[in-house]
């Protein structure tokens, strides 16, 4: 079997608008590696250590962003590099199988408001997260907030 | 007529490139939910525990495991993207690396379903 002959591609033509796609891999190839360290920790944290999956309510949230801002920053780092890795491979999924042009336009703007919504949402949470709400049942809450 | 096998179509690369964005697009579902539902420690304790206690069903308990299967699944296969990009070695030995990624894969899901389906199943609190 010979192998076939391949005709070197053309240089650069430097019609092309932005380097954007250029950043856009170099984008996922970085936060890959660092999503893969985070996520498996939350994972095992969450799934493996204690009680499992079990374990997880609103005092097991709150002690953890309460007993150290690390988990504050480590959460708002995954929330927005997860939200970024994922919109652009969505992104790429979208120009690939959405043919015809308005229809693209849509779901690359309903992509966008996604993204924007939820990565707004998720970091509003996580600052402005308060462990001990006045009034709330002292039984639901973590062993550390003030008894009434 | 099917088109013609070549050294990528209907070879491992070309199913890992399926497998890559088939858990791509459900770990992206996945997670807008998942923001959603933590959202509601900001509503109120109640309101969040309701909605996670869901997650302790067998029902969803299984349908995490199968959300971990697929991060593990492309986590793993993404740097075996990066490393096939960066490293002639790798490039070479794409095919090799395919089935290291599915070995390490079933190692990881051993290490983490007995665990995970017993506090699903389990009782306990």
């Amino acid at each position: 079997m010979t192998a076939p002959t391949v005709t070197p591609p053309r240089p650069h033509s430097g019609r092309t608008r932005s380097n954007a796609e250029k950043w856009s891999w170099i984008f996922m190839r970085f936060s890959g590696p660092l999503l893969l360290l985070l996520i498996f920790t939350h994972l095992f944290i969450n799934l493996l250590t204690g009680g499992g999956v079990k374990q997880i309510d609103f005092g097991f949230v709150a002690g953890k962003w309460a007993a150290s801002p690390l988990w504050q920053v480590w959460d708002l780092i995954m929330l927005v590099l997860a939200m970024l890795h994922g919109g652009n491979g969505m992104r790429l999924l979208v120009n690939d199988y959405a043919r015809n042009r308005r229809w693209r336009t849509f779901l690359l703007g309903a992509l966008a408001l996604a993204v924007g919504v939820i990565v707004t949402l998720g970091a509003l949470v996580i600052f402005t997260f308060d462990p001990c709400p006045a009034g709330a049942d002292p039984s639901l809450l973590p062993s550390f907030c003030p008894t009434a | 007529m099917s088109p013609a096998r070549t050294l990528y179509r209907g070879r491992e690369g070309m199913w890992m490139w399926v497998v890559h964005r088939a858990t791509g697009v459900a770990i992206f579902f996945f997670l807008l939910i998942h923001v959603l539902d933590t959202s509601l420690v900001r509503v109120s304790p109640e309101a969040y525990n309701q909605v996670i206690g869901s997650y302790k069903t067998p029902l969803y308990g299984l349908v995490e495991a199968g959300l971990v299967a697929a991060i593990v699944l492309h986590a793993f296969n993404g740097i075996r993207i990066i490393l096939v990009d960066t490293w002639s070695w790798a490039l070479r030995h794409q095919r090799l690396l395919v089935w290291i990624v599915w070995g390490l894969f079933v190692l990881a899901m051993a290490g983490f379903l007995p665990r995970h389906l017993a506090a699903v199943f389990g009782g306990g609190a």
